[in-house]
């Protein structure tokens, strides 16, 4: 695995085998020096194209636990970036001698394009691109689930909210199904559902009462403000009031059941604080756990990265 | 001079000839076909014995990218390609800088095409001025200098007003309007497919009925104004049918494919492959087969190249941020007749729908062997086996999906007004 792009490539067992990875570094975390040694001298380019806190901070976070070198470097997006200088830009990147490239950026394939232009030394990990990926976000997902809930083949998930636009689900989505998931639900309003997205595996509601019944684990994903200006919905009150998750609606799923974000979360729109700051939800597990998630991809990346690898996933 | 080709194959779907015969060619014109003039001696002789003489072809549209956008390409260098190709006609689009929209600007062409001497060009200009969509282009000046159509391309028009204002003029000046149909609201900017392909790559889909609903709303107004109008590259099967159904209503209505969307799927670009970035975009199995379909059954009237070579740097982004289009001059003989190989069309059909039909729509003189019209003609190896590589591409974009792709089939010589202007040196 040289590359890190999206869930798609990965099988079971190599998805398994890095949330395995990840599992041993949690107790990483819980130590008074919070470091080992398996990424001493090498350099990591936190690459972003796009603003983010929790992906960042977790990412880079991640580098140092494992003691390597982080530069972070946030490129600004108002002017398109045009494929010239998005190459040149990593290739004097590239002149530094660096190993890892953690990339987001707000086109789909953009993660992609970078692997194939890279010099053979160095690995790029995708840290989210347009609405195509986000793969560690939905490796620590899966990670999250399966601390609560072992066995995914007795599982019913829902994913609730803007799938359309969502890279999030896209990646939860291969992901849940590679580990076999027993049923996959999608909750929206068509405007906010993609064509075809029953083919991907995932039964889908348009309505919270029916979706949500009996479901195991709910992922609520984030609705941006400028969905009201496309015409996807008429206002953040109707959203709230047809798809946000209360109390009430939260009692519809089974008695143990688990509620994630992968936040930020907006409070009232998607989400009532009663739910998020509640008992079943493990919102702040998620970003815990997203530190050793990171950290198990990176080892994994840089122990088998080198030039005669070409395996990507 | 006097120029003979002698056993080939020759097909002229134009005048139904599709058998072993010979051509003779004086002072530029087809002097016999079959039996040569009376004293026949010829100062030229093309032994064709197992290839095809065919007329040139004739292609639909080429963007030239000259003037303004020298970079991707010149008239030079494309014309000399097309010839390559075995085509002798090709129209170019006005989507230069400045954009073609006077009679300047033609007759900058036009005089670049003659200079050039590979190829006859032939413009279709600008339907409204600098394709803004608002004004109304000088059309009877363009017909004037010589513009054999008017199109906006892919810009869209202000408001469903000006098409049908734009339309009834380009009909008082007798010009054909050459349409794209595609709705730019339910497009959306988006540069795939709707479908599971973009699903999955999360890139943004452009629906069928961005085609559909624009082509159902030009349709409207066809029928209702009775305007001459080609409808160009369509990529849905849907749209193939209503074209169908158009036209057994009697509506002046023709179509066309493009080369590429016969064969390309939105399966295709899976990898992020910039190279299939197309407007339209490649659609589905179900698409595709609708397509050669309709050119079966003749709803397609058409094929072309739609060629947009591009600069190297056009294609080296991601892909929603690519120019979209591919250099296709040099692969539409050979992928035509790879239509007739895989029983799509058979060779007469096939060989009409790159040269009659095309002329037809265009309005001009060529795409026959008619005793007495221009000798534009080329000959064909249908059986010579080449890879198409960058290196082997004369067009200045190697913007192509079929780079490495082996063909069979390729023209050996090609004759523009009686003068051998490309023959293939034997590797």
């Amino acid at each position: 695995m040289r590359h890190f792009l999206d869930i798609s490539r990965l099988d079971r067992k190599a998805l398994t085998h890095i949330l395995d990875t990840a599992k041993s570094f949690t107790s990483v975390d819980g130590r008074a020096v919070k470091k080992v040694p398996l990424l001493r001298g090498k350099t990591i380019v936190n690459l972003f194209f796009e603003p983010s806190t929790r992906t960042r901070t977790t990412f880079e976070l991640a580098a140092k636990r494992l003691s390597a070198d982080v530069l972070n470097i946030s490129i600004a997006t108002s002017a398109t970036v045009k494929g010239e200088s998005l190459l040149d830009t990593l290739f004097s990147l590239e002149a530094m001698n660096t190993d890892i490239f953690i990339v987001r950026h707000p086109e789909s394939g953009a993660a992609d394009f970078i692997a194939k232009h890279t010099a053979p030394h160095v690995s790029i990990i995708n840290a989210g691109d347009g609405r195509h990926a986000h793969p560690t976000q939905a490796l620590l997902d899966v990670f999250t689930i399966r601390e609560h809930h072992e066995d995914f083949s007795k599982l019913r998930v829902a994913i609730v909210g803007d799938i359309l636009h969502s890279r999030v689900a896209r990646s939860q989505i291969e992901a849940l199904n590679i580990l076999g998931t027993r049923e996959i639900r999608v909750i929206a309003p068509r405007t906010l559902l993609p064509a075809n997205i029953e083919q991907l595996g995932v039964q889908v509601f348009q309505n919270c009462w029916q979706g949500l019944r009996d479901v195991d684990v709910i992922i609520m994903l984030r609705l941006q403000k400028e969905r009201m200006q496309g015409a996807f919905i008429p206002s953040e009150h109707e959203y709230f009031q047809l798809y946000g998750l209360t109390p009430e609606r939260l009692a519809l799923a089974s008695p143990d059941a688990i509620v994630m974000h992968p936040g930020p979360i907006n409070r009232g729109v998607e989400i009532s604080s009663e739910v998020a700051d509640g008992p079943r939800s493990v919102i702040l597990q998620q970003v815990e756990y997203g530190i050793a998630v990171r950290m198990a991809i990176l080892s994994i990346a840089i122990s088998t990265g080198d030039p005669g690898d070409g395996d990507e996933a | 001079m006097k120029l003979e080709i002698l056993n080939g194959h020759l097909v002229d779907p134009a005048n139904d000839i599709d058998e072993v015969a010979d051509l003779f060619i004086v002072g530029g014109k087809v002097a016999a076909v079959r039996k040569p003039p009376s004293a026949w001696e010829a100062d030229h002789t093309i032994n064709a014995a197992n290839k095809l003489i065919l007329p040139g072809l004739v292609e639909l549209s080429a963007s030239l990218r000259q003037p303004g956008q020298e970079h991707k390409a010149t008239i030079r260098t494309e014309t000399k390609a097309a010839a390559a190709a075995g085509i002798t006609s090709l129209a170019c689009l006005p989507t230069t800088n400045p954009v073609v929209d006077s009679p300047a600007e033609v007759e900058l062409i036009e005089q670049l095409s003659q200079d050039s001497g590979h190829c006859k060009v032939y413009v279709i200009g600008a339907l409204t001025r600098g394709l803004k969509g608002e004004n109304l282009s000088e059309m009877a000046a363009l017909k004037a200098t010589g513009c054999v159509g008017v199109t906006n391309v892919l810009h869209p028009l202000k408001s469903p007003l000006v098409l049908r204002r734009a339309m009834e003029y380009a009909s008082s000046q007798a010009l054909t309007v050459f349409t794209h149909p595609l709705d730019h609201h339910l497009a959306n900017h988006g540069c795939v497919h709707e479908g599971l392909t973009g699903l999955r790559l999360g890139l943004p889909g452009i629906p069928a009925a961005a085609e559909t609903a624009a082509l159902a709303f030009h349709l409207a107004l066809i029928e209702e104004l009775n305007v001459r109008t080609h409808f160009c590259r369509l990529s849905t099967w849907r749209a193939v049918n209503m074209i169908a159904r158009a036209q057994q209503d009697h509506l002046p209505v023709t179509a066309d494919a493009s080369i590429l969307h016969l064969f390309l799927t939105d399966h295709d670009i899976r990898d992020f492959d910039g190279l299939c970035h197309n407007l339209p975009p490649y659609r589905t199995q179900q698409d595709r087969d609708g397509l050669r379909k309709g050119l079966q059954d003749g709803t397609l009237s058409a094929v072309c190249a739609d060629h947009q070579p591009h600069e190297i740097e056009a294609k080296l982004a991601p892909f929603q941020s690519t120019e979209p289009g591919s250099s296709t001059l040099e692969s539409l003989l050979p992928l035509i007749l790879q239509l007739v190989d895989e029983g799509v069309l058979d060779l007469k059909e096939a060989v009409r729908r790159v040269t009659q039909q095309p002329a037809e729509i265009l309005g001009i003189a060529a795409g026959n062997l008619s005793v007495g019209s221009e000798a534009d003609a080329c000959v064909v190896d249908p059986e010579l086996d080449w890879m198409l590589s960058s290196e082997t591409l004369l067009s200045r974009g190697k913007n192509t999906p079929l780079l490495g792709h082996r063909f069979k089939g390729r023209a050996t010589h090609t004759i523009l007004g009686g003068k051998l202007v490309f023959q293939l040196e034997p590797e």
